[in-house]
């Protein structure tokens, strides 16, 4: 069961005082009457199912009624951030890979310094812990 | 000494048995004797029965294994009374009192005199693996009485049939540091963050905390282990911020650091909760506990040695054998042979020769052990025999003889001549397997350890293992573990830790020698001929079993568990899996790591329903709402029907002249002429109110509903009619206008929720400019409609409105008093009859209900339910979303075009959906009515139409019946359906052919029945 931090509420609450609402920043097409039929379809009924990050709308039903977006981890589960209706998520998927990335380069480097060495943390895992270290 | 008369093999002395009290118990209609302090398992132990169980699959004798939640045979169905059985009890886990009743829960018609065995014996051959499904597959309708017959004769145990007298509790639980496990780590690690400061939870499957300790050789401080035991768990007790939970058990680890933990309360009192100060005391407590960080000090299962005849009574663990020596006083055998690959198993044949009794050999697979104990043992003049194993146990019902010989562990056979030693018991150890099922809970995957041969947890933030939950085995090192634990977890948390190594006990620190990897023991014939080599004791799976999987092509773990059943069970494969993977590794030619591990899944062991469902039964199972009028409904005999969580008056029967009750056709014919042709009120408080203020909620209003809202005046009410994006109807209601900006929106009673869902997400996620509020006060507001006719009569001498039909139109609403209370009235209708909408608030609502009764007798007002409320409406071809619409109904298809503002300037919730093509094509299903050609008919609701009843099967189905209803007032069956182009198909006739044969004709008309002008409820 997941602990939700509710980001009006600005507390750690139960996953039972929640109601999922499906993928987050689904913008409805700003002109429905002139958008094609497959662009109304893509609104409508296509989402993502990604492994990994994935950003997720909620409803702090039983608490103080409002949407909110969270980052959540689709393998691990981990909540890696919950952020206000209207903005946007500082944890991306594109932003991990950019920080293992980052992460691989520098161990190429220090690997070079120090004549090999073993990899033993996944760099995904550091970068999630750098950036939640950023957030805390 | 007398008891050890009647139990031949308690000590006199030892263990933590209290012998100066005996405990009487039955298992299998035998009467025996234990003590305090025993487990089921150890009592029977004591007594020398061996015979605890029949195997699931070839019916063969079993006995005790091990001593905790590992062990496979000993599973019991325990109860004295019929209310208090529970199956599936693992005696080694269940402690003994007095008036214990228990049986074995395989063997037919008993364990000792099993028929089923004579099956198996001569039916072992041809029982490979998949046996069941490769003979029980075809023809699959027999399998139902198939399975009936495998469930007798090799099903585990049955849930009572009577009611559980006992209680159960949930209990929500929050601390810093929950640790599992009560063993060495998890007390030092205990210690170390409760003298941190941190709310410590630590909590112990066990009768008694102390894990190893309860039973270990090793001396704390120059003092044995139990007097440290005994001073850490009492300065434990003194910390406030200590919580001791033992007899619990961790079962499942959720998400982020939710654990469960099942605390048996009184299990181990009776068969039945006992009463303290008058109350019945709750049988156990499931706490649900949200952790900052957990520590999982659980420990390690000892594997046991993959060898022929491994199963037959007298086969033991080696550390079961010293924990049943140590802590319970119990010898379960005269003489004993121990093969192991290991130092620490040694200490089982110390043991069993201190107890007096003879150990045989000690049997090491490793070519020159040189640990401590090794040297120990042979001082003891204990003979070890090394670079062997056991490769083979004689005996049918007992051990009678080990078969002993020289192997070749990296080559996999044997290499010297085969000595046979006769013995009762035949103890083994392979090493150990890290207690990970918990960490496995949290979805991350084992690692493999060559260092210790066996799965590690990986990490996870926020959870530890320590002690033998991560290979860690030595003693002094174990308590070292324990604290580096406690010191990182309360770190993590914040805490300020200082650490003094003198707080550790001085443990002496032991010399062990490597372990050798041995798990399944060559024999001198290959393993798919060699005597039964069993892997997974409980589900009958064997070596052979495993190699024959592999042969087939089951090459995944996954695929050879579910082929071989290997796993399955109460003990989950605590005690085989590990045995079972390297035996399918060695088949594949591969390494364990190579051939990956099974997950484990929540629960640990398992938790009985009583503790799942708590307090959650009966009437709390769910909650039941009621209106203000409740008390009057059941007062007037009202049948009730579930709307929802509500509680709905569904029709009120009268006394018939002959005595009897009406029939719910009765009652309705009445209920129905009397609102036709009189009046009736019901009780319409359950619709879902909400109500909408703000300087935009008429924008709002235009936006999610399909209709137009922009003229609705302060004083009138409409109809609206709301769609999903997508075009379907999702709801409908009225909604009035109280003021400019404050609007009274009805939903339909089930969707009171839901709807107000749907308005705030439009408004906080996509129109956040608008400023409005909602606010649900479904509750606050009683609503009674009267209707008839005589509404009106009834009505006026009762209020200070005017009721006058042109200072009060239809669809208007009126603020006033009714019976002398605040009330406001809408003159809307679903009935199609005159009809006023009474709505006071709620603490009102009995007195207003009374008060139009006592007026209402003059003219026999009657109170109708939900059924009349259905025919009524559907007369009039009023729809009820979720019957008559399905996600798939638009508003175009219920005939509903004057409900469609498709020139709203604003593209509203729906609108763009209604002009696709799939939404604007001919042949949709469209809402009409049917007349069946015989009047006498009441058509069935989902029953399937169709255009041609002579058509081949199958026939083209056209569409279906969604409400269906005997009409008094037209002495006709009708129905209201959606049929395919059914608003171009007015007076044709379509056919609905039956299960049983018979096809009813029906005309297509439409779904106004009664009044289709609409006058009456304007009168």
């Amino acid at each position: 069961m997941f602990h939700i931090y509710c980001p009006y509420c600005e507390e750690l609450r139960e996953e039972e005082e929640f109601h999922p609402k499906g993928q987050a920043h689904i913008a409805r097409p700003e002109e429905p009457d002139t958008c094609s039929d497959e662009e109304w379809g893509d609104y409508l009924f296509f989402r993502d199912n990604p492994r990994g990050i994935h950003h997720e709308m909620w409803l702090h039903a039983v608490g103080c009624r409002k949407f909110f977006n969270i980052t959540r981890n689709t393998v691990s589960y981990e909540i890696l951030e919950t952020y206000k209706m209207g903005e946007q998520p500082t944890i991306t998927a594109e932003h991990l890979a950019r920080e293992e990335k980052n992460a691989r380069e520098e161990k190429t480097n220090n690997a070079q310094v120090a004549e090999g060495g073993q990899q033993t943390v996944g760099a995904s895992d550091a970068a999630v812990a750098s950036v939640k270290g950023a957030q805390a | 000494m007398s008891q050890t008369a009647s139990q031949p093999n308690r000590l006199a002395q030892g263990g933590q048995v209290d012998r100066t009290q005996a405990l009487t118990f039955t298992f299998n209609g035998h009467t025996y004797t234990g003590h305090p302090g025993d487990t089921l398992a150890s009592a029977l132990l004591a007594n020398g029965v061996d015979l605890v169980n029949r195997s699931f699959k070839y019916s063969r004798p079993r006995g005790i294994v091990a001593s905790g939640a590992e062990e496979p045979n000993a599973v019991v169905q325990l109860g004295a009374t019929e209310a208090t059985q529970v199956p599936n009890v693992r005696a080694t886990q269940q402690a003994l009192y007095d008036g214990l009743v228990a049986r074995s829960t395989n063997g037919w018609p008993d364990a000792q005199r099993d028929i089923m065995r004579w099956i198996g014996k001569l039916g072992s051959p041809f029982m490979p693996p998949g046996f069941y499904y490769k003979t029980f597959m075809a023809p699959a309708s027999m399998w139902m009485t198939y399975e009936k017959f495998i469930r007798k004769t090799a099903g585990l145990g049955r849930s009572p049939t009577q009611s559980d007298p006992d209680i159960y509790d949930h209990m929500h639980r929050h601390c810093d540091m929950l640790i599992v496990g009560a063993g060495p780590a998890g007390l030092s690690a205990a210690l170390t963050a409760a003298r941190a400061g941190a709310r410590v939870i630590l909590a112990d499957e066990q009768e008694a905390m102390g894990g190893s300790l309860l039973d270990t050789r090793e001396t704390l401080d120059d003092q044995p282990a139990a007097q440290w035991l005994k001073t850490t768990l009492a300065a434990l007790a003194e910390h406030d911020n200590v919580t001791l939970l033992p007899r619990t058990t961790a079962h499942g680890y959720h998400d982020h650091h939710f654990v469960t933990l099942h605390e048996r309360r009184t299990e181990h009192l009776g068969d039945s909760a006992p009463s303290k100060a008058g109350y019945r005391q709750p049988r156990s407590r499931l706490h649900r506990v949200r952790a900052g960080q957990v520590i999982l000090a659980t420990g390690a299962h000892e594997r046991p040695l993959v060898y022929a005849n491994n199963d037959v009574p007298g086969n033991l663990l080696a550390g079961a054998v010293s924990t049943y020596i140590r802590r319970y006083g119990v010898v379960p055998g005269e003489k004993m042979v121990l093969s192991t690959s290991n130092d620490h198993a040694y200490r089982a044949a110390l043991d069993w020769q201190e107890a007096g009794r003879e150990v045989v050999a000690i049997v090491d697979a490793r070519t020159a052990p040189q640990g401590d104990l090794v040297a120990q043992a042979k001082a003891a003049g204990i003979r070890v025999i090394t670079g062997s194993a056991v490769l083979e146990a004689k005996g049918a019902q007992r051990v009678s003889a080990a078969r002993v010989a020289a192997i070749d562990v990296d080559a996999f056979r044997v290499t010297g001549k085969v000595e046979t030693l006769e013995c009762d018991t035949i103890a083994s150890s392979g090493g150990y397997s890290p207690v990970i099922h918990l960490a496995s809970h949290t979805g991350a995957r084992p690692v493999w350890s060559d260092a210790i041969i066996g799965f590690v947890p990986s990490t996870v933030a926020g959870v530890a293992a320590s002690g033998g939950a991560r290979g860690v085995y030595p003693l002094d090192e174990v308590l070292a573990d324990g604290v580096e634990a406690g010191v990182n977890a309360a770190t993590a948390l914040g805490f300020d830790v200082t650490v003094d190594d003198a707080d550790l006990p001085q443990v002496a620190s032991r010399h062990e020698g490597p372990v050798c990897a041995l798990f399944q023991v060559p024999h001198e014939k290959a393993t798919l001929r060699a005597p039964k080599q069993f892997v997974d004791l409980q589900n009958d799976v064997t070596a052979s079993a495993i190699e024959v999987a592999t042969l087939e092509g089951f090459e995944s773990i996954e695929h050879v568990k579910r082929y071989t059943a290997m796993g399955f069970g109460t003990d989950q494969g605590k005690l085989g899996n590990i045995n079972g993977m390297a035996v399918t590794a060695r088949c594949l030619g591969q390494s364990i790591p190579e051939t990956g591990t099974t997950v484990f899944r929540p629960n640990y062991t398992p938790v009985t329903f009583g503790a799942v469902v708590g307090r959650h039964c009966r009437e709390l199972f769910d909650p039941e709402r009621y209106t203000p009028m409740q008390a009057w409904h059941v007062a007037r005999g009202a049948e009730f029907e579930d709307v929802g969580q509500w509680k709905r008056p569904w029709y009120y029967p009268r006394k018939r002249a002959d005595g009897g009750l009406e029939s719910i056709g009765e009652a309705v014919a009445r209920e129905c002429r009397a609102v036709r042709e009189g009046v009736g009120i019901l009780d319409a408080s359950t619709l879902g109110k909400i109500d909408i203020q703000g300087p935009d909620a008429r924008e709002f209003l235009g936006r999610i509903y399909t209709n137009k809202w922009q003229k609705l005046a302060p004083g009138r009410v409409r109809y609206g009619l709301m769609c999903g994006d997508d075009g379907m109807v999702m709801d409908d209601g009225t909604t009035s206008c109280l003021a400019e900006n404050h609007f009274l929106m009805t939903t339909t009673t089930g969707n009171a929720a839901p709807v107000l869902e749907w308005l705030e997400l439009w408004h906080q996620t996509e129109w956040p400019e608008l400023d409005v509020y909602f606010n649900s006060v479904t509750d606050h507001w009683a609503t009674m409609t009267v209707t008839g006719p005589e509404a009106r009569k009834l009505l006026t001498d009762l209020t200070d409105i005017d009721l006058d039909r042109e200072a009060f139109k239809f669809m208007d609403w009126r603020e006033g008093h009714v019976a002398g209370v605040p009330a406001r009235v809408f003159r809307i209708s679903f009935t199609g009859e005159l009809a006023f909408e009474i709505n006071v608030q709620a603490h009102y609502a009995m007195h207003v209900w009374e008060a139009l009764f006592a007026r209402g007798e003059a003219f026999d007002l009657t109170p109708y339910g939900t059924e009349t409320m259905h025919v009524l409406r559907a007369e009039k071809g009023f729809i009820i979303v979720g019957q008559d619409t399905d996600g798939s109904v638009t508003p175009e298809d219920l005939g509903m075009h004057w409900a469609i503002g498709y020139d709203k300037p604003f593209p509203w919730v729906g609108k763009r959906a209604l002009t696709r093509a799939d939404t604007r094509r001919e042949g949709r299903k469209q809402l009409v009515g049917l007349k069946p050609k015989d009047a006498s008919v009441v058509l069935e609701e989902g029953a399937q139409i169709v255009f041609e009843p002579n058509h081949a099967i199958p026939m083209p189905m056209v569409g279906h019946v969604t409400s269906s209803y005997y009409s008094p007032t037209l002495e006709s069956g009708f129905a209201l359906a959606v049929v395919k182009g059914g608003h171009q198909r007015m007076g044709e006739s379509v056919y609905l052919p039956m299960v049983d044969g018979r096809v009813h004709e029906a005309e297509i008309v439409s779904t106004q029945f009664v009044d289709p002008k609409g006058e009456r409820q304007h009168v």
